[in-house]
């Protein structure tokens, strides 16, 4: 099949404007026949399930947590990106747009991005009406800051808890709609598999993960909004529970998987303290507004932070990128970071930390608010405390994590912080519609490949899911389900149906029975290392065919081994673990092909073998400028397709931050 | 910090699914880091479960950063264990030393009927919301944000209250099992607001009303959900509730 994004024709700026006033629409009494399947409840699956409910359409959404506010995105921190040139700083449209595809280090669509540009500002107005509580000034304007890779303020936030706060919004609307009969909710249900009739996607089978029963689901289109695959790492950033497994299903059955090796790791993580480990906590990346990153000038130098003083420090990303400083994108952070610490000048009892330190930021807020008081005078330790309290306000949620989890006193002693796997830029092929390679299954935010390129700037993914489920996809569903008013709703007990079920029926049984002896668990770690050691922050050929081969074999061995507790139809987290990681054991070796695939060096895809003399990320444009879509073929088959990138507005150049 | 390894007993609650009676089951843990969070703590057991042959314990989890609000043990007596404002993910061994019992069980509520072991199903929470936590206004009514300007305080006080993770700790520590926190949080949130203004009454009526259908206790001003929020959720809302739903009671048609 040859690849079509179906980007419109005109200008940057009217190519979403045109597809609007353009697109087929679906009339309010048909839309009531029309039947939608969300899969996922985060951001875009939560807007996109209530904004389709309001227009009419009849919809099931799916989640696996109790219920769907408790969906990842609620975890999201630091902010939400949106042009609205509130701060009078230069902000346009097209800046986003521009700092977006260069963030993604010019591995993204154009039209593509200008569009979630173009609709970031409806966003905030949406969120705002729906009574987000978002930060303020005193004049009870909207307050903004700033985030990497940028340098406007234009991140709305909620202190620390910006995604809670933009889910429970989302959540809200849904709640809305499923009391007005227009959504009807399916919490602790897995999807399990796509069901195809005639090439397009009809339905799912689901779990009911209390009883453990297999549901049937008939759509007319099925939306999967089910987040990233980070977690195939073992140790992220991600929830336990997020997973691939609806992505992996729908690529199994003919979507194109795109980039799948484009991984962020995030720069300002707590560090993994031992083997006990079950996740790593982000810090956010709005502490680079304030904090400043150092490690000592000396190797193995294992004084208290206290004790080594202003001269005897390296603020390396403010010696090495000078123009951006602190607020450099995530990818050249944890980079520098793991630079530092592989040449012997980490912190910490594992020597792989560095430190964020508040205390000058302290110092700085405290003297404006005795200024303030009209006592300037007050002397260092008053001024000491007032700027603590500043910060409390506006990191105290993060400084407190910080504090349960490592026992320090972050307003004390410098934080220290590590990279850790955060976000997954790659994901399933979509048009410019947000549909798959197969015709009617669409997929929306971070399960997606579409908007960040190879690294996404922070405060861009909030932005991406709302973007997609609010604006985009009640367009472009209605200008594919125009075509479709006239299929009923196709009965259950279709054969496509029966064996879609039956095939997962049979897997479920096969992995019951294998009976053996190592744990679920132990398979996802032992595959998270493989996957951190040799297709993490740094890449390179031979650690990836390797990698390739240990994970064929892990796979192999997770098939005769694994040990599954308890029953089929019960409750039962380890049989619902086993298929997450199953399915990880199948994309983990599919990541590594990729990053095997791609000789150049981009965002966060870092192949040691293309770098700049001074260990920069060397680009290759002639080679590369194309979407990897990978289609599969069978186990461990995969035929590559390339989406060629066009940059009409943007010229790709080199990325300096500096 | 200092960092220690520690054995510990455990006294756990055990329930095949919501049919079945329960028990408690003791356990041995070894080796345990203080380092640990309680939930990995459990992670450790779960293996040794699982290597011995045996059920693991099921316990709803998933963000393990304090905000998705599934953790929900009741532990020792505590809901989300001793920490003031911590759920149980947050909660870290170094709390416990070696040769500590620790008893841990679901939460217990009628309207929070066991699935399994210390899972809970909350889904009465949901119907809460969907009885009229919200403000009515469809995908692309909005006007630009900023023609709405909220002073800065009232906009803090509609956070603080929005801060609600929905974990239902409220009403695992409440002797009458009432929701009334959760509730009064999200109405304080919208009704601090002008976008929730109005829809103020007749919200409060309808999410009381779901709230007694789905048989919570009543407010007997014990103050144990503050205390045990780990959100920090304050008194002062349900006061706040109570305001609105006399006011929406004693003025006419609570419709609006």
């Amino acid at each position: 099949m040859a690849i079509d994004s179906k980007i419109p024709a005109g200008p940057i700026d009217t190519k979403w404007k045109t597809y609007k006033s353009t697109c087929k629409l679906v009339n309010p009494a048909n839309k009531r026949q029309l039947e939608i399947i969300v899969v996922g409840t985060g951001l875009a699956g939560a807007s996109a399930a209530a904004s389709l409910g309001e227009m009419g359409y009849k919809v099931k959404a799916f989640c696996f947590q109790d219920s769907p506010r408790r969906a990842h995105s609620i975890a999201a921190q630091g902010g939400i990106n949106a042009a609205k040139n509130y701060q009078n700083d230069g902000d346009s449209t097209y800046r986003l747009f521009y700092d977006t595809i260069k963030g993604g280090d010019y591995r993204s669509r154009e039209g593509n991005v200008h569009r979630l540009a173009e609709v970031s500002v409806n966003i905030i107005d949406q969120c705002v009406a729906q009574g987000v509580p978002f930060a303020r000034e005193y004049g009870g304007l909207l307050s903004n800051r700033s985030f990497g890779g940028t340098q406007v303020q234009r991140t709305f936030y909620a202190a620390g808890q910006t995604g809670q706060q933009l889910l429970i919004g989302a959540y809200q609307a849904l709640e809305r709609q499923v009391a007005l009969g227009t959504v009807e909710m399916y919490a602790r249900h897995e999807m399990l598999e796509v069901v195809k009739i005639d090439g397009k996607a009809r339905g799912i089978i689901a779990r009911n993960l209390i009883t453990g029963e297999l549901e049937r689901h008939f759509g007319h289109a099925v939306l999967l909004c089910t987040g990233g695959y980070g977690n195939v790492f073992y140790l992220s950033t991600n929830a336990m529970g997020s997973n691939v497994t609806a992505a992996w299903k729908a690529h199994r059955q003919g979507a194109y998987f795109g980039n799948p090796c484009f991984t962020q790791i995030h720069p300002t993580c707590i560090p993994v303290s031992g083997d006990h480990q079950s996740k790593l906590t982000l810090m956010s990346e709005s502490l680079r507004n304030d904090g400043r990153i150092w490690v000592p000038k000396k190797q193995g130098d294992n004084r208290s932070p206290k004790e080594i003083k202003e001269e005897e420090r390296d603020y390396y990303l403010e010696r090495r990128y000078p123009a951006f400083g602190n607020l450099v994108p995530r990818d050249v952070a944890s980079r520098a970071a793991k630079e530092r610490c592989d040449a012997g000048y980490g912190v910490g009892s594992s020597k792989m930390a560095v430190y964020l330190d508040f205390a000058a930021a302290i110092e700085r807020y405290g003297k404006i608010e005795a200024g303030k008081q009209g006592k300037p005078d007050m002397g260092k330790e008053a001024i000491i405390a007032l700027g603590k309290d500043v910060v409390k306000e506006k990191y105290g949620n993060l400084f407190d994590m910080y504090a349960k989890i490592t026992g320090d006193n972050p307003y004390e002693v410098p934080m220290r912080i590590y990279p850790a796997v955060h976000y997954t830029m790659g994901g399933l092929w979509v048009d410019y519609e947000l549909m798959t390679s197969v015709p009617n299954l669409y997929a929306l935010g971070e399960a997606n490949f579409s908007d960040h390129g190879a690294n996404r700037l922070g405060a861009s993914a909030l932005m991406q899911g709302l973007a997609d489920g609010y604006f985009v996809i009640p367009y472009t569903l209605g200008n594919n389900l125009a075509d479709d008013i006239r299929t009923k709703a196709i009965p259950t007990d279709h054969p496509a149906f029966v064996a879609a079920e039956k095939e997962v029926s049979d897997r479920i049984d096969r992995m019951m029975n294998i009976k053996g002896k190592e744990s679920v668990e132990s398979f996802h770690k032992r595959l998270g290392k493989i996957m951190w050691d040799k297709c993490g922050m740094a890449r390179n050929a031979k650690g990836l065919e390797e990698a390739i081969k240990e994970i064929q074999a892990l796979r192999k061995e997770f098939w005769s081994n694994v040990r599954i507790p308890g029953e089929v139809k019960e409750f039962n987290p380890e049989l619902d673990k086993a298929g997450r990681v199953a399915d990880f054991l199948e994309l983990g070796e599919l990541m590594c092909k990729d990053a095997l695939h791609r000789e150049e060096s981009c965002g966060g895809h870092f192949r040691e073998e293309s770098q700049t003399p001074d260990g920069e990320a060397e680009r290759n444009d002639e080679k590369f400028m194309y979407v990897a879509a990978w289609e599969f073929k069978g186990d461990s088959n995969y035929v590559l397709h390339k989406e060629e990138l066009n940059y009409e507005v943007v010229h790709p150049s080199a990325r300096s931050y500096k | 910090m200092q960092h220690y390894t520690m054995n510990l007993t455990l006294k756990v609650w055990r329930q095949r699914n919501s049919k079945m009676k329960g028990h408690f089951e003791t356990f041995q843990v070894k080796d345990i880091s203080s380092e640990m969070s309680f939930l990995e703590m459990f992670d450790v057991l779960n293996e040794q479960l699982v290597a011995e042959g045996k059920d693991p314990i099921a316990f709803d989890h998933d963000c393990r950063e304090g905000i998705c609000g599934s953790c929900s043990m009741h532990i020792n007596g505590r809901a989300h264990g001793p920490w003031d404002q911590t759920t149980t993910c947050q909660l870290h061994m170094r709390e416990y030393k070696n040769g500590d019992t620790i008893v841990v069980e679901p939460w217990r509520a009628d309207s929070f009927p066991v699935i399994r072991d210390l899972v809970v199903d909350r889904s009465s929470f949901d119907r809460i919301i969907a009885a009229g936590g919200y403000v009515s206004v469809n995908t692309g009514n909005a006007v630009d944000a900023n023609s709405l300007p909220i002073e800065k305080q009232r906009a803090d006080e509609s956070f603080a209250a929005a801060s609600c993770i929905g974990c239902g700790a409220c009403v695992a520590a409440c002797p009458n099992t009432s929701a009334m926190l959760f509730v009064s949080a999200k109405i304080a949130h919208l009704a601090l607001l002008p976008q929730g203004g109005p829809e103020r009454k007749v919200r409060a009526v309808n999410m009381v009303q779901q709230m007694d259908t789905e048989g919570f206790g009543s407010c007997t001003n014990i103050g144990a959900c503050e205390a045990e929020c780990p959100k920090g959720i304050s008194l002062e809302n349900i006061a706040r509730l109570n305001r609105e739903f006399v006011g929406a009671m004693f003025s006419g048609s609570p419709q609006g």
